[in-house]
């Protein structure tokens, strides 16, 4: 046991691994919250206007949801820092998080309409026929049913947008994937560095499940 | 008073209603029957507004909405809610809140909508769990109820909001026929207390039983109304060939 931990690449891997962590934890993780958060706002805004088809920014919501699904994530990615960000001098870092906000925003708004959408038309009608607002029925009965049926899929997104912050090691960012390259060049152990790289988000990626499923065991009274 | 007048409504080129007028008699229940596609339900939504008539007139009982002339009314705006709060409606297929529970679905009108205060919202709700027969049922979800037990909580639902008019399209329709009685044992208890009631019907025997007022709808017009003796007359063929075929 002792004669193994001594072995060169055992050291290597030892050594790599809290650097590794501790750009995951102060880049990879900040940068999916804060770009989720974002990310969502933006989908409500955008699922409301183009559900309640808002003349104009209705159209301009399509058009956005269109070209950031239809478009790779490292290419917005590379318009925004070198289109943008570059040039006004802003930070690499606000403009990872404006590429990945704008990213997640267009699934996430698909997401939430859909959700929107699939409750039945029923469910809107009960709320009528008690007299309620538009508003009523909008957050205090359909709302909550959408909520449920959007968790799933906000996860997948939620999950992705961790493994994508990944991108960012291409905008000079020292997230994660940058350090895991940089470990990988100077020790030219590329297959093992790499796959502690991979364990890590594994493990980010699991403790995301675990929030999933109590999610959703949260939300499945009632259905 | 309660009556609609003159009422027109098209779904895309499909003349549902074609000025259809009905006086609803205060404390009394009125009986829609008719072939199927005939625009009951359609009528029936009408007079709450879930469905915006073309043109012609709602009014209850001093809430008043005319259509056809000026901009279409807003779906959801003061002057329909003014009307729906007049009525409650009772759906074919329920329409039970599946995120709340048989109490939530019960307080959720009178504390959203009317501004009651929670613990007098419960109380009338158990009170009106009491008189379907559900009190057992309280924190329960609607999933787990039987279809008979989820049509009586949107029966008490809809009598949470203290309605003057209570509107029923095909109460038991989607149940199964054994539990088709416990929910029409329900309708009857408020027709006998002279709740003023409009349903939608294809049970006969039901109709003959609770209806003071028979209404004969075909394509979209009223072809006749009266009582059921009335009706059973003979003298229209079309009616009599109805009722013959349902019995
Ligand atoms: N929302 C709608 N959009 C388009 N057409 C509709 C709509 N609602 C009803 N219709 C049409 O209006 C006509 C009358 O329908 P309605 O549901 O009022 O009939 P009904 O008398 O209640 O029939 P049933 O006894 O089968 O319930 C039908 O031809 C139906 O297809
Ligand atoms: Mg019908």
């Amino acid at each position: 046991m002792a004669a193994l931990l001594e072995t060169r690449e055992v050291r290597i891997v030892l050594n790599a691994f809290w650097p590794m962590l501790k750009q995951g934890l102060i880049y990879s993780i900040p940068l999916t919250l804060v770009s989720f958060t974002i990310g969502m706002v933006i989908a409500i805004l955008s699922a409301l206007l183009i559900i309640n088809k808002v003349p104009l920014l209705s159209q301009l919501m399509r058009f956005y949801v269109w070209v950031f699904r239809g478009t790779p994530l490292l290419v917005q990615l590379f318009i925004v820092y070198w289109g943008i960000c570059n040039p006004m001098k802003i930070s690499n870092l606000v403009a990872c998080v404006i590429a990945l906000s704008l990213n997640v925003g267009a699934y996430a708004s698909e997401t939430i309409r859909a959700a929107i959408l699939s409750i039945d038309r029923g469910q809107w009608e009960a709320g009528y026929s008690i007299g309620m607002t538009y508003q009523q029925a909008f957050w205090r009965i359909i709302v909550p049913q959408a909520a449920k049926v959007s968790v799933p899929p906000l996860f997948n997104t939620f999950i992705s947008l961790v493994k994508d912050t990944s991108l960012a090691s291409n905008i000079m960012i020292a997230e994660m994937f940058r350090k895991a390259q940089e470990f990988a060049a100077s020790s030219l152990k590329y297959l093992l560095i790499y796959s502690e790289a991979a364990l890590i988000y594994l493990i980010f990626c699991t403790l995301l499940n675990a929030l999933q499923k109590a999610c959703e065991k949260r939300l499945r009274v009632g259905k | 008073m309660y009556y609609v007048k003159d009422i027109h409504k098209t779904f895309d080129g499909n003349h549902v209603l074609k000025g259809v007028s009905l006086d609803i008699a205060e404390h009394k229940t009125t009986v829609l029957v008719g072939p199927s596609g005939s625009g009951k339900t359609t009528l029936l939504r009408c007079i709450n507004l879930l469905e915006m008539p073309d043109s012609g007139t709602v009014h209850l009982n001093g809430a008043e909405m005319t259509f056809g002339d000026g901009a279409p009314p807003k779906y959801a705006g003061s002057a329909a809610r003014a009307l729906r709060k007049k009525t409650g409606m009772v759906f074919q297929n329920f329409q039970l809140f599946p995120h709340k529970t048989v109490l939530g679905n019960i307080i959720e009108g009178p504390i959203a909508v009317l501004g009651v205060e929670k613990t007098q919202a419960v109380a009338e709700a158990e009170a009106l769990l009491k008189k379907v027969g559900l009190s057992d049922k309280r924190d329960a979800w609607p999933r787990d109820l039987s279809g008979g037990q989820q049509q009586r909580v949107a029966i008490a639902r809809a009598l949470a909001m203290k309605p003057e008019l209570l509107l029923f399209d095909e109460p038991t329709s989607a149940l199964d026929p054994e539990l088709e009685y416990e929910v029409l044992s329900i309708i009857r208890q408020l027709c006998a207390e002279k709740q003023t009631i409009v349903i939608i019907t294809h049970k006969l025997s039901f109709a003959q039983e609770v209806a003071d007022k028979i209404v004969f709808f075909d394509a979209g017009q009223i072809l006749r109304e009266g009582t059921w003796d009335e009706m059973n007359d003979g003298s229209v063929p079309r009616i009599a060939q109805f009722l013959n075929m349902l019995r």
